[in-house]
């Protein structure tokens, strides 16, 4: 998705409304990972809020499953600390209250998706019913089929409804959604939205950026184990607006040098009879077009994606 | 820490379901999975057919050779179940990330190992009561029901210990190898044992090897039952040995497992 309008531009400044900040579900405190030359953490500290969805967002390698990892307590920081509900990950009563989608080669291939659920079900307390975890993970109609034999997006589904088996109050999600089709996919961030609607707490990593906008209320930008950026969709995005500005697109009789006279243009460029006009003070320029163009039409108003906002965080550092 | 308490304690799910699921479903992963069950119970069998079978009513220095392939094809067969279900089954799992996936969730890991056990010596049971029945219909064996009982009881004890060392080869042989590097340590051990010809009848040289591999002392345990042991040799001797193989592996896999979790 290259461009957002700014209709979608609104909407996405909705799940803003922060729960009320409590202890911290999970947290990163300073936490250096050391592969021998590499470090795949960088001091990082990180911290969840009961309630709240935060994607983790960088290119491959940031260190987006290193941080989950250790929240996990599937690998130790060799320095600073990871904690899960204030306890060590690797406790066994913390690990009863989280449930985990990690990216996973093969899990096996001839148990079917309700044997895997009900030995799930089997490992915490107070599990949802097995009907509840067909139903949010949409595996209605294969449940009896054996793992291997089904598709990329239903594979990953399965493995959503081994997370959530547990009826867990922290949910982590790496890459849930590779391999899903569009409609799958949006089924699951309804999903998704729906268990933090319930009061659970999600960590996300995704490479859609599309899908952290869609979903987040908080978006940690990693690279090289550090943290870049950090806050809602829209204060992400409006960091690189801040330089570039964002794009008019309309039909318009006014020319190229009263376009550049304008203030705070940045750019102008014409294509057949579609001119766009990148600015930062987008509005002041929309009301002295309107003022000089009676004619103006087509108009549509662009933020810059979410993607070429992470882009620019990413590379500038 | 002192935030502990701002959370409610969640009480552990209970443990005996968790340990039965785990098992039963283990059991039915091998056995649905058709390159394990039909290799692990074909090639006793079919051993067991050729050699076995084919000199029914052979005797050699005493001896009933289909009687003393049954005790050493069931010994094979065991040993081949716990390596290749245990040792190349849990290398692919560790290596397709499945078991993080179950190391992040509250499954009790002792669950995971009791489940690959299990499903262990339930091969070897099946395995051994097959091989048992064909010796019995096709190739005239007497057995009394003690002698079985006997057969059975080391068969758990048998795949316990071979157990152990499919855990050490699944922590340490890398996941698309296994098939091969165990089948490199299965069959050379079984053949210097006498799993497939009765040790007098190997070569000298080769003959030597044989007191220190683990399946030459279990197969003499086994050979026990109908009194074909090698004389010279006490029994105590064999199970210290097997025990002794038992701790050494489950020792060093102890060692392999806690030094990669604090490089992890």
């Amino acid at each position: 998705m290259a461009t957002v309008t700014v209709l979608d531009a609104v909407q996405e400044l909705s799940p803003t409304q922060k729960p009320p900040a409590r202890a911290a579900v999970a947290l990163l405190d300073r936490a250096t990972k050391q592969y021998g030359a590499t470090r795949a953490l960088d001091a990082l500290s990180l911290d969840l809020h009961p309630g709240e969805i935060l994607a983790l967002l960088g290119p491959n390698g940031a260190g987006k499953s290193t941080a989950i990892r250790c929240l996990l307590g599937l690998i130790s920081p060799t320095t600073g600390t990871a904690r899960i509900f204030g306890q060590d990950p690797r406790d066994s009563a913390a690990r009863a209250r989280i449930g985990a989608m990690l990216q996973v080669a093969r899990i096996p291939e001839v148990l079917t998706v309700q044997e895997h659920i009900d030995l799930f079900r089997s490992y915490y307390p107070h599990p949802l019913p097995e009907a509840e975890i067909v139903r949010i993970a949409q595996l209605e109609g294969i449940e009896n089929k054996q793992f291997g034999k089904l598709s990329g997006g239903q594979k990953q589904r399965c493995l959503f409804g081994l997370a959530i088996a547990g009826d867990p109050d922290l949910i982590f999600l790496d890459e849930p959604t590779v391999g899903m089709d569009i409609e799958a996919r949006r089924g699951l961030w309804a999903q998704i939205r729906a268990l933090a609607a319930r009061g659970k707490t999600v960590l996300l990593t995704t490479h859609y950026l599309e899908e952290a906008d869609a979903l987040a209320h908080r978006i940690v930008v990693i690279n090289k184990g550090r943290i870049v950026s950090e806050g809602t969709p829209a204060q992400i995005k409006s960091q690189a607006t801040g330089t570039n500005g964002r794009r008019i697109r309309c039909h318009t009789a006014l020319t190229d040098e009263t376009l550049w006279s304008l203030p705070s243009v940045t750019d102008v460029t014409r294509q057949g009879s579609v001119v766009t006009v990148t600015a930062t003070q987008t509005e002041a320029v929309l009301r002295q077009m309107f003022d000089r163009d009676a004619t103006l039409s087509n108009l549509e108003v662009t933020s810059p994606a979410l993607e070429d906002a992470f882009l620019e965080l990413t590379s500038a550092h | 820490m002192a935030t502990a308490a701002n959370y409610s304690v969640v009480p552990a799910a209970p443990a005996v379901p968790i340990f039965a699921k785990e098992t039963r479903y283990e059991f039915l992963k091998l056995l649905r999975t058709r390159s394990f069950s039909a290799a692990t119970i074909g090639f006793p069998v079919m051993f067991y057919l050729l050699f076995g079978v084919a000199n029914k009513h052979s005797v050699e220095g005493g001896l009933y050779i289909a009687k003393y392939m049954l005790a050493s094809y069931a010994v094979f067969g065991l040993v081949g179940s716990a390596l290749f279900g245990i040792g190349v089954g849990m290398a692919g799992e560790r290596a397709a990330g499945w078991l993080e996936v179950k190391q992040a969730s509250p499954m009790p890991p002792a669950a995971y190992l009791f489940a690959k056990c299990m499903a262990a010596i339930a091969f070897g049971l099946i395995i051994v009561s097959i091989l048992t029945t064909i010796s019995i219909t096709l190739a005239d064996v007497h057995l009394t029901p003690v002698e079985f009982a006997k057969m059975l009881a080391l068969t758990v004890a048998g795949s316990t210990a071979f157990a152990s060392m499919g855990l050490l080869l699944a922590l340490v042989v890398p996941a698309n190898a296994a098939p091969g590097i165990v089948n490199l340590i299965y069959l050379p051990m079984s053949f210097l044992s006498g799993l497939w010809v009765p040790l007098r009848f190997l070569p000298h040289g080769l003959q030597s090897f044989a007191p220190v591999l683990p399946t030459y002392h279990l197969s003499q345990l086994m050979q026990s039952i109908f009194g074909y042991q090698d004389p010279g040799v006490s029994l105590s001797t064999h199970w210290f040995a097997l025990a002794g193989f038992t701790m050494l592996m489950l020792g060093i896999s102890w060692l392999i497992f806690n030094r990669s979790q604090k490089n992890a």
